[in-house]
Formats: C-alpha cells, structure tokens, sequence
C-alpha cells in the first residue's frame, strides 16, 4: 500500500519541481526552437464536418506531421515552419459568429498561438477579420468563400490562400456555355443564405452576360438543411431547363442527388454542382453522366500530378483511406503559405521573424501546393487567385471519373485588382 | 435600510467592482464579461417576463433588432458614438414589441413562447432575405468614438466594456425600482391569478404588453452591446436556438434577485469558452449535461446557493 | 392545371412525412405535457439506425426488398431502448416542474444526444439509398415521382388510423384520455400513471424514429439533420393545437400544402411561409386549430 507523503516532503517535492519548472524551459529553449502554434479552426460537429472540416482537420494533421518531419518534397523540405516545430490547437467552428470571435479572441489572447488558420463559414470569417487587425494577429483563411471580406475592406494581417467564390460560378458559366452551345433556359437550386445567393445571383449573370438572350425558369431556395426538396425538384422538372445551377454541398448536396436522380430530373437538364467534388467521393455511382462537377478550384481529381499533390495524397490515404477532397487541398495551401511566408521572413534577415515581418512577406508571395501555383493577387496581396476546373462526371465500370476537363486560368475567372467581381461581371468581365 | 436600498448599495458595489477589475482582466476576459453583460441584459428582461408568469422563446427577435437598428444607425445614419447607437437598439426593440405585443400580450404559457418563437423566426427569414444587410453573412459594425474617445484606440474596448457596466447598472437598478413599484407589484399578481387583477380594476393586458416592452428594450440594449462588442452582426441573432441560451440564463439564475441574470450569463460563457477549449468534440455534450445538472439540483437556479448559505449563516 | 396537381401531390407527401414526426410530438404533449426538444435528434437517431441496419442487409446481400424491414425494425429499436431510458433516467425526476423546465430539460437532452450520436457514427455521411429507387416511379403528366413517396403517404395514413383507434377505440387509449384529462383524479382511481408515462413517450420516440427511418433513404444521414425538424414539427403541432392528433394532422397538411404552393409560386418567400401561417392561425386561434379555449380559474 502508498503511503501518503508527509507534508515537509510534500514541500520539498514542490520546491524542486518548481525549481525544475523554472530551469526546465530556460534549457530546452537554448537547445531546440520554439515551437509554432497554429490555431486550426474548422467545423468538428454540425452538417459541415462532415464534407469540409473533419477532412480539413485531417489534412492539416498529416501535412503537419510531415513538415515536423521534415518529410515533405521541395520546397517545403525545412522542418516544420522556419525550423520551429508546428503545434496545432484545433478549434470547432460551430457556434455562431459571437462564439468565433470570443474563441478567437482566447487563442489570441490567452493561448497565444503564433497564427490562426480557419474558417469555412464566410459569417465567420467576416466577423473574425477586423478582430485579427485589431489584435495585430496573423490570420489565415482557407476556405471561406465570400469575396466581401478583401473587396469591401483591406486588412493586414488578415490573409486567404484559396479563391474566392465568384471564380466558382464564372468559371461554371463558362464550362455551360462551352459544352451546351444550345443551352439558354436555366434553372438554380441553392441554399438560403449568403453563400448560396450569392452563387447563383453570380452564375445567372455571367450566363446573361455570356449568352444574351438566357431565360430563368426557376430559382429555388430552400432553406439550409430542410433535406425535403420533393417539391422544388417538381418545380424545377416543370419549367425543362437545359442547366440546373447548384451551390449545394453536403448532406444537402447529397439528398437533392438522391431525391432527383429517382425521378430522372438530372438526365432531362444538366446540373452543373458547384461544389460538386465533396459528394463525389461517396455518392459517386450515383451522379448521372454528364453532370458538372467543380471542385473550387483545381483540387481532388482535378490537382495536377506534381510532386507535392502525389505525396500529400498518398500521406493523406495512407492514414484516412479515402482521397482528401477540396476543403483538404484548400487547408495545405494555407499551411503551405504561412510556411512560404514565414521562411521568407526569414531569408531577408530575421532569425524569428514578428508578426509584422511575416506578414508583410506574406504579400503578394506565390507559392507551390499540392494544387498547383498560388499568387496573392488581390486584395493588396492578401487574395489568393488560383485556376480553376471543371468536368463531366462519367460512369466507367461502376467509378466515377471526370471527362471533357477544363482548366481556366486565374486571370480569366478572377476580376483583376482593384475591381468587386460583381462589377466586374456585370461589366462583362472587363475592367470598368 | 430598505431592501431597494440595500439592492441598489449591492449593485454598485458589483459595479465598483467591475470598474476596479477592468485594468487587471486579461483582454480576453474583459471581452467576456462585455458579452456576458449583453447576454445578462436579455435575461434580465426575461426575469421580468418569468415574474408576469411568461416565458419567451423568441426574445432573439428583440436582441437581433437592438443590434440591427445600432448596425444601421451607425453604417446608414451616420451615427458615430456608441452611446446613440445603443440606445437606438433600445428604443427599436421597445418600438417592436410595441406593435407585436398588441397581439402577443393576448398569450400566455406555452402558446406565448411559440409564438414570440414565430416571430422571432420571421424575423430571421426576412433578414436572410436581405442582402443589403448581408443575408446570413451579416456586416460589421464599428463605432467611431466611445462616449467620444476614439474607438480604434486600445481605449475604445474598455469603452465598450464600461457601458455595458453602466448599462448593466442603470437597468438592474430600474428594473428594481420598477418591481417595487405599484405597476411591477401587479407582475406577480398577474402570473398567480389574472382574473383577481381584474376585478381590483387593473387591466392585465396592459400590465403583460407594458412588461413585454420593457424585457423588449433590455434585450435590444443587449443586442446592440454585443453587436459593438463582437463587431459583427448576423441574423443568427435571431434563430431559436439564441432564444433558448436566453431562456436556459434566466433558469440558472433564478429569478430571485436582478443581479443573478449577469452572474448566470458569466457562469455560462466561462462554462462554453472552457467546454470548447478541453472538449472541441463533446462540448454540446458538456453544455448539456451541466444543464440538467442545474436545472435537477438547484431548481430555484443558482442564486439559490447564496440565499440558502445566507439563511443558513442568520 | 398540371402546377395545381403538382402542388397538391408534392403538398401531400411533404404533409405525409411532417405528420408522422409532428404525431409523436404531439402525443408526448398531449400527455406528459412536455414539448420534447429532443425530438429531432431521436428523428436523426432513427435515421442513423435505419441507415445502419438497412445498409448492413443490403451489403450483405440479401433480398432487397427486406431493407424496408430493415427500416421499420431500426426505428422500433430506437424506440424501445432509447424511449424507456430517456423517461426512466431522466424526465421521470423532472414531472410537475413548469412546462417550460420541462423544455429546457428536453434541450440539455438534444444537445447530449446531438454528441452521442456523433460519438457513435461520427460526422461522415450514411446511405442506405437503394429502398428509394427500388419500387420504380409513376409518372403524372410531366413530372415523375417515386412510389416510395407513396409508401411514405401510406405510413403516415397507417400511423394517424391506428393512433385514433389505439385513442378512442381501446381499453389503453382510454386510459390514456384518462390521464390526459385529469392526472391526479386517473392515479385515484388506480391508474398508474408511470407506465403511462413510460408507454407514452415510448411510442412518441417510436414515431420520431419511423419518421427518420422513413427519410433515410431519402438523404444523406449527417449531424444536424435533426435541427431543422424540431422547429417544423413545432409549427406544425402548434398550428393544429397541441396535444391533438387530429390537429396534427391537419397542420401537417396545411404546412405541407402552403410550403408547397410557396415553392412552385413564390419561391422567394418559402423561408418564412411557415411561421408566417403559424402566426396567422395563432393569431385567429390562439390555441391552434382543434383545442378549445380553457375556462380561467378563479
């Protein structure tokens, strides 16, 4: 049996851990670097951690792991960010834009992370983005998708390594108008909230703009989540469009194809899915030839086969089977930039880089992700532009595969500095 | 000494208290307590409500309105100082409730809680509708001065966060005053039995839609508190489940004294903030539980714990 | 002409499967005098387990046709384990608080069951898709349906028959209206009132779980499917009169029918048609549609 300690040694035991507590970090620091802390925020509960934040989280873990290994292929071959170790301290997105910003707030404040990457609701990010000025703190965006956030304010700590969303429906527009030189009446079904308004308002622009003379047959909105959408496909198979637009994703995604495909409303038009990538992964049998998938941008089955792609894939299957989808490669191009930044930071002469000096390294950089090439474009050089691709789905022995594949580059589905896409494609997409 | 007087001695002491703390909190802290003061204020309209014998499902609607009409005031009017900017979102959910309670005051029990959801839920509808305030994305809001200092400077938080203690103040002292008083005595009256009210001449209706006004205006005080402290506004504001985080607030505190609904809606808040840092992955299941904990074992919400110690130590 | 047919069919089968979700709700009401929040995540729960079970006997390569067992036997499961430990463990401690204690209480249980199911299935996505298909479709002018909406009108025909008789033409329904009319005055009289209770909200979890388990193949089963439900089946309950079955019935058919008719008309204004119509009816009868005004004590 243990004896209770008697309390002098209890002291004294105290003494020397304390002792030690102190000595301990003074030691370690001269030997090994600090280690950099990242507050990774996603969705862990709720309708979009399935789809966008559990992979989101998952891509983050193994890339890390390899950066701190010093695994990864160049240029990223430098263990972990500037030779300091990365921790990660994940987050759950739910909650509402108060919750963020009183979480960001802590992690910030109180946990004191070097940077935060995060972010899939565009709400959240909005909201997050004049806090991270105001606590001069280096913020990350990875997936968010309004192009509100550098077009109606500029910030300087506040950055995003993916596309923002008017890319989607522009370059959408584009791949109908190529592939159904005969389409002119649409249709949209899309989630009523932002996201979803803001897609379809842009794809029935650019196809006005694209193809004079296109008629609306219908637009629906039904609510995020409602599942039930039997009368909205009857609405939709009423009017015989020639292209159904839809912004949908996850679980909404999917039941609107499960729901549709049964009553053949995908094979009389032909949906064009925006988002279309994360529900290929599992629904795969289930989506009718010749449907439009997007990925946002060139992720998934679209990421070109460079090094970086081939060994971030097979890390990422090694440990979760499936293939990582967009919301994974969106989540290695911000570590990948923060990386690039910080690194670069330090070329130009500081050891350990502050905030300031990452940040303003962080500006217009490019850098090389598993997706291909990244250029901070916009937004003073905190926008990211990437191309983009769009694909037929096409079912072959029962697999999924992409046929008739566009690649569009940046420029020309991206407005050019300076110009709000809305603008920019009302004016048909030039410059006013 | 009266018991108003010992009541209004007590909160400024709390408000002694919040003021010599301000420069020690960390930063993070200080956000904390802004917010919980904006949530404590929609609770403490609820007190109100739950003494006239209602329960409100929907005072989302009031707090999204509050924070709505200081958002626009400040980014459509013009107005650049935060103090106007909250009392607008007052006077905007008073003037809301105005008009609603015509029809809501006829509702009692479960059907007045469904109903004030009903509302609330319209609300939400019509605001993710609106793209000229954002749909769900909502906007930002940033006042330019703070009782006149400039709000961008480090000053501009501790601003924000004096207000809201200033507002915390002046309304758990008004809303003492007013329970004490003949109108806020017939609350009770009306939550124990309607019709005696009625037959000593005062009129129900009037008592029940003047109450509805009031937690209406504390609500939309809150709503625009935390719209400056968070800097954002969205129409989530509004959804049922804001509602039901007021409704479990007012629970927990009790509605025994005016100061607990600021006590329960801190206690929430640190209970959240450290449910999300040690359990990102069960934190519902956290929040959950700590529930059905209060709610079995101090029936009479938190409060209670003070009370029986203080009857315990007489 | 064809827009009115299709407004009145996508009405009906919408109605169909709010009805089966908004009668459990009801009934736990009309009885126990608890608006369960948790009602969604047991509807999300027979989801899960219908999408389990029917996908484990469609992998495993039997009849097809038994997936549709598959779905019944799920949200009987869910019934009979979740309904008596959820009355027995917790809300058994909480009777004779007020109503809307009652509420919050149900609102800790959702936010717990929301975690356990996460904490069981995880946040990836559930399929069992193939009962969807499997019976063909008909075609009516130039729209198509599936017959599996069909069998999801004929569920909800099936459970609002054999409530009404279980109700009014039975010994236990009797009972029931017992308890329901005066609590105190049936446990007199030798009722027990518990096993009433435990019955009661047993069935209600039962009927939440058909509901989910009859959507199942309709969707894809993720978190937070639950969520949006709870709010409709409110609407509707409240529409028709808590604590009615018929009520029920009628405000599933009317949410279902002005939802739909939003849809193919004014797309714009689906979002908040529905409380729009609650607050009309409320505001008409202030106690929903089939309960009568209560005399005021004095």
């Amino acid at each position: 049996m243990r004896t209770a300690p008697s309390r002098s040694r209890l002291a004294r035991l105290a003494a020397v851990a304390a002792t030690l507590a102190l000595a301990a970090p003074a030691a370690t620091r001269a030997q090994e670097p600090q280690k950099f802390r990242i507050g990774v925020v996603t969705f862990l509960s709720g309708a979009a951690a399935g789809p966008f934040g559990v992979p989101a989280r998952n891509g983050a873990e193994v890339l890390v792991e390899a950066l701190n290994a010093g695994k990864a292929p160049a240029p990223y071959a430098k263990a972990g960010i500037g030779g300091r170790p990365i921790e990660l301290v994940f987050l759950d997105e739910a909650g509402g834009t108060t919750k963020q910003v009183s979480e960001f707030r802590d992690l910030v404040q109180r946990q004191k992370v070097d940077a935060v990457i995060g972010y899939i609701s565009s709400g959240d990010c909005l909201a997050v983005a004049p806090v991270a000025e105001e606590l001069k703190a280096l913020t990350v965006f990875f997936d968010c998708g309004t192009p509100r956030i550098f077009e109606d304010a500029s910030y300087k700590y506040v950055f995003r390594t993916s596309s923002h969303a008017a890319m989607d429906n522009v370059a959408a527009a584009l791949y109908v108008t190529e592939m159904l030189p005969k389409a002119k009446k649409i249709a949209g079904i899309n989630q009523n909230y932002a996201w979803g308004q803001d897609s379809w308002n842009d794809f029935e622009e650019s196809m006005k703009q694209l193809r004079p003379g296109t008629t609306v047959t219908t637009s629906q909105m039904p609510k995020l989540l409602a599942g039930q959408y039997g009368a909205e496909i009857s609405a939709l198979m009423a009017g015989s469009p020639d292209v159904i637009h839809s912004s949908f994703w996850g679980g909404d995604l999917d039941a609107f194809v499960l729901q549709a495909v049964p009553r053949g409303a995908l094979k009389k038009s032909t949906a064009v899915l925006t988002c279309g990538e994360t529900a290929t992964h599992k629904l795969g049998g289930q989506i009718p030839d010749g449907t439009m998938i997007g990925a946002r941008g060139p992720h998934g089955a679209y990421a070109p086969e460079n090094e970086l792609n081939k060994f971030y894939r097979a890390a990422y299957q090694d440990r979760f089977v499936l293939s990582p989808n967009y919301p994974a490669y969106h989540m290695a191009q911000s570590i990948l930039g923060l990386k690039t930044a910080y690194e670069k930071a330090q070329a130009a002469g500081a050891a350990n880089p502050t905030t300031d000096q990452v940040a303003a390294a962080f500006e217009g950089i490019t850098f090389e992700t598993p997706s291909g090439t990244i250029k901070m474009a916009l937004g003073k050089g905190h926008q990211a532009i990437e191309e983009t691709v769009y694909g037929q789905a096409k079912l072959v022995k029962g697999k999924l595969t992409f046929v008739n594949v566009k690649r569009y580059p940046a420029e020309k589905v991206n407005p050019p500095e300076g110009v709000k896409s809305a603008d920019w494609i009302k004016a048909g997409f030039k410059a006013k | 000494m009266t018991s108003f007087r010992r009541t209004t001695l007590g909160l400024g002491l709390g408000l002694l208290v919040l003021g010599l703390a301000a420069p020690l909190l960390p930063k993070w802290a200080l956000f904390l307590v802004t917010i919980a003061i904006g949530k404590g204020l929609v609770a403490l309209g609820l007190l109100l409500l739950m003494r006239t014998g209602l329960v409100s499902f929907g005072q989302g609607l009031y707090f999204a309105a509050g924070a709505y009409a200081a958002g626009v005031g400040s980014q459509g009017l013009g107005i650049g100082d935060a103090v106007p900017m909250v009392l607008l979102g007052g006077l905007v959910a008073a003037l809301v409730a105005a008009v609603l309670g015509l029809l809501l005051a006829r509702y009692r029990a479960i059907f007045f809680a469904m109903l004030s959801l009903a509302f609330s839920m319209i609300l939400y509808g019509l605001l993710v509708k609106t793209s000229a305030l954002g749909s769900t994305d909502g906007f930002n809001v940033a006042p330019r001065t703070v009782f006149g200092l400039p709000a961008g400077s480090g000053l501009g938080r501790y601003g924000v966060y004096a207000l809201a203690a200033l507002c915390a103040f002046g309304a758990a002292v008004g809303l003492d005053r007013y329970l004490g008083s003949y109108l806020g005595r017939l609350a009770p009256a009306v939550r124990d039995n309607e019709l005696r009210v009625e037959y000593m001449g005062a009129s129900v209706r009037n008592v029940v839609h003047l109450n509805l006004v009031l937690a209406a205006a504390l609500a939309g005080v809150g709503g625009a508190l935390t719209a400056l402290a968070v800097g954002h506004i969205d129409p989530e504001m509004a959804y049922w489940t804001t509602s039901g985080e007021f409704v479990f607030v007012a629970i927990l505190s009790g509605t025994s004294s005016v100061a607990a609904p600021f006590a329960g809606a801190l206690l929430l808040e640190l209970l959240r903030s450290f449910a999300y840092e040690h359990a990102p992955n069960t934190w519902q299941l956290v929040m959950g539980a700590a529930m059905l904990a209060v709610i079995l074992f101090l029936p009479e919400g938190l409060w209670s714990i003070f009370r029986r110690r203080r009857r315990a130590t007489t | 002409m064809s827009t009115i047919l299709a407004v009145l069919v996508d009405g009906v089968i919408y109605a169909s499967w709010l009805f089966v979700i908004a009668a459990g709700l009801t009934i736990i009401y009309g009885v126990m005098r608890i608006l369960n929040m948790a009602h969604g995540s047991l509807y999300a729960l027979g989801a899960y387990a219908a999408a389990s079970l029917a996908g484990a006997w469609l992998r495993a390569g039997w009849a097809p046709m038994g997936s549709y067992a598959m779905l019944l036997v799920a949200a009987l499961l869910v019934g009979l384990v979740v309904g008596p430990l959820v009355e027995r463990g917790l809300l058994r401690f909480c009777y004779g608080r007020d109503e809307v204690v009652l509420v919050l209480v149900t609102y800790a249980l959702f936010l717990m069951i929301e975690d356990a199911i996460k904490l069981a299935w995880g946040v990836e996505s559930y399929f069992v898709s193939e009962p969807y298909g499997l019976l063909g479709n008909v075609e009516l002018g130039p729209l198509s349906y599936p017959v599996y909406s069909a069998v999801l009108v004929l569920a909800a025909v099936v459970v609002g028959v054999a409530l009404r008789f279980g109700i009014y033409g039975t010994r236990y329904g009797k009972i029931l209206t017992a308890v329901i009319h005066d609590r105190e005055a049936s446990a007199a009289l030798g009722v027990n009132v518990s096993r009433v209770y435990l019955v009661t909200f047993t069935l209600g979890t039962m009927l939440a779980a058909i509901g989910g388990a009859l959507t199942a193949p309709t969707v894809s089963v993720v978190p937070g499917m639950g969520v949006e439900v709870i709010v409709l089946a409110f609407a509707v309950v409240v529409i028709g009169g808590l604590g009615s079955m018929q009520g029920a019935a009628l405000g599933a058919l009317i949410v279902g029918l002005v939802r739909s008719a939003a849809v193919h008309f004014f797309p714009e204004v689906e979002l908040f048609s529905i409380y729009l119509v609650m607050a009309l009816v409320l505001a008409v009868r202030p106690r929903g549609l089939f309960v009568a005004a209560e005399a005021r004590k004095i």
